[in-house]
């Protein structure tokens, strides 16, 4: 165990990596500071161009799939799946068969953030009221029309929540791009030998406070787009305020 | 195959750190479902903190711990136990909470006190979720656990990234993760099975 005073040192250095900067520890470089806003802006870019992928992908392949009720058994069980293949070695394999780069890593992201899209689109779509897109269908809407303006909006929430949960994986797994030759914020955390273990300990609070604020910022977007009929009181105050009263009136 | 041996040691590593930060992570995550199964208030806060403890990226959390833990086993395992935490927690509270309250009500009725309610009646019919949980954390574990080398743990991620472009390298020690990963799935599984006999519906 290292004292406290030193463990303080540490993250004093880490941000002072991480706001001033300093050269490298092989020389002649200048690392941290300004020079990691190129990363920042890297790790942005693949993950934001690697989860619109997915999304165009996932989305109305979740939704038609949702709506025929077809390939249940793929669409459920394709995020446990892709939960059992670590990142990690999915990249190795990628590397060692595709090569390395930005289109290789970002393909690498879009499979990853696909399952978890998917399924929460599939889940949407299934749980509407049959009711809901009976009467649609009564009221002389097409299949096309009932997917997209009936099935889409109502399951947005829920799909939503998917992209959310993709995203979150994609920034994270954004930071270890650098083995594939992507300039991220990783950079600095897994090439401790160049930006020293300040480097390596300050662009970890960084992605760690990216990621929160991400996760954070779609959380508070997913309420905003939740349609005004699908915002009720929340079930369990709800059950909490009468299923007390209810109860009593039936064990009486 | 004379490489063999190679795998041995780091899969052994990589079973034992996933072993332990889930065994731990579990009784955390009961605790912590307990609490806020009896005190309803504390549940949002509770399952948001584990929630936030998971979006950190593994990479990043590993790192974290070093100046306090430094390198070694003990720094993986404290990160691996706080990433298996939301998945059970989660599971179980779902699980809790969706005991049927006619059925807590007969138990009451007979005389159960509020504690042997919870270890007689409502977990057992939790078991399905709290198993889903389970899996569900040892699966992902495995995953987060090949990043465990950076900060010297060892593990079937140090066999994959010391030769990350050799391709049947990359294949033996990347699908030894996956078999891991299905091993460990089925084995809870199959737990599962013995010990929820009542439960004859398919799984999901």
């Amino acid at each position: 165990m290292t004292s406290t005073l030193a463990v303080v040192q540490q993250f004093v250095d880490a941000f002072r990596y991480v706001f001033v900067g300093g050269e490298s520890v092989t020389g002649g470089v200048q690392v941290g500071g300004a020079e990691l806003i190129p990363l920042l802006r890297n790790h942005l870019v693949l993950s934001f161009v690697s989860v619109a992928v997915a999304i165009v992908i996932a989305v109305p392949l979740g939704l038609v799939l949702g709506h025929t009720r077809r390939a249940e058994f793929l669409a459920i069980n394709i995020s446990s799946a892709g939960r059992a293949v670590p990142p990690l070695a999915l990249i190795g394999f990628f590397i060692a068969y595709i090569g390395v780069g930005f289109d290789a890593f970002g393909l690498v992201l879009v499979l990853l953030a696909i399952p978890p899209i998917l399924t929460s689109t599939y889940v949407a779509t299934t749980q509407i009221e049959p009711d809901t897109v009976d009467a649609a269908r009564g009221m002389g809407l097409t299949e096309g029309q009932i997917v997209r303006q009936v099935e889409l909006p109502l399951g947005l929430p829920t799909t939503f929540s998917g992209i959310r949960i993709a995203t979150v994986a994609v920034v994270a797994t954004a930071t270890i791009a650098p083995f594939a030759s992507v300039r991220t914020l990783g950079l600095p955390i897994l090439f401790p030998n160049v930006h020293g273990p300040a480097g390596q300990l300050g662009a970890s609070v960084l992605v760690a406070v990216l990621t929160l604020a991400i996760s954070a910022g779609l959380g508070a977007l997913q309420k905003a787009i939740t349609p005004r009929g699908l915002k009720t009181v929340a079930p369990e105050r709800r059950r909490g305020l009468f299923a007390n009263l209810r109860r009593r009136t039936q064990t009486t | 195959m004379q490489n063999w041996d190679r795998y041995v040691e780091p899969f052994f590593q990589h079973v034992l750190l996933t072993v332990v930060s889930v065994t731990i992570g579990f009784v955390i995550a009961a605790a912590m479902a307990v609490v806020a199964h009896r005190r309803r208030r504390l549940n949002g806060p509770l399952v948001g903190f584990t929630e936030a403890l998971f979006t950190i990226p593994s990479a990043s959390a590993f790192l974290l711990l070093l100046p306090f833990t430094g390198f070694g086993t003990v720094s993986a395992v404290i990160a691996l136990t706080a990433y298996s935490l939301n998945a059970m927690l989660r599971s179980m509270v779902t699980g809790l909470a969706g005991v049927p309250e006619d059925i807590k009500d007969a138990a009451r009725g007979m005389g159960l006190t509020e504690r042997q309610l919870l270890w007689r009646v409502e977990m057992p019919l939790a078991l399905p979720e709290i198993f889903a949980g389970l899996r569900i954390a040892s699966v992902t574990t495995v995953g987060l656990a090949t990043l465990a080398f950076l900060i010297g743990a060892g593990g079937l991620g140090e066999s994959i990234e010391s030769q990350i472009s050799f391709k049947s390298n990359v294949v033996v020690a990347g699908g030894l993760c996956v078999l891991l990963a299905i091993a460990l799935d089925l084995l809870i599984r199959s737990v599962q099975r013995a010990t929820t006999p009542w439960v004859r519906a398919r799984l999901t």
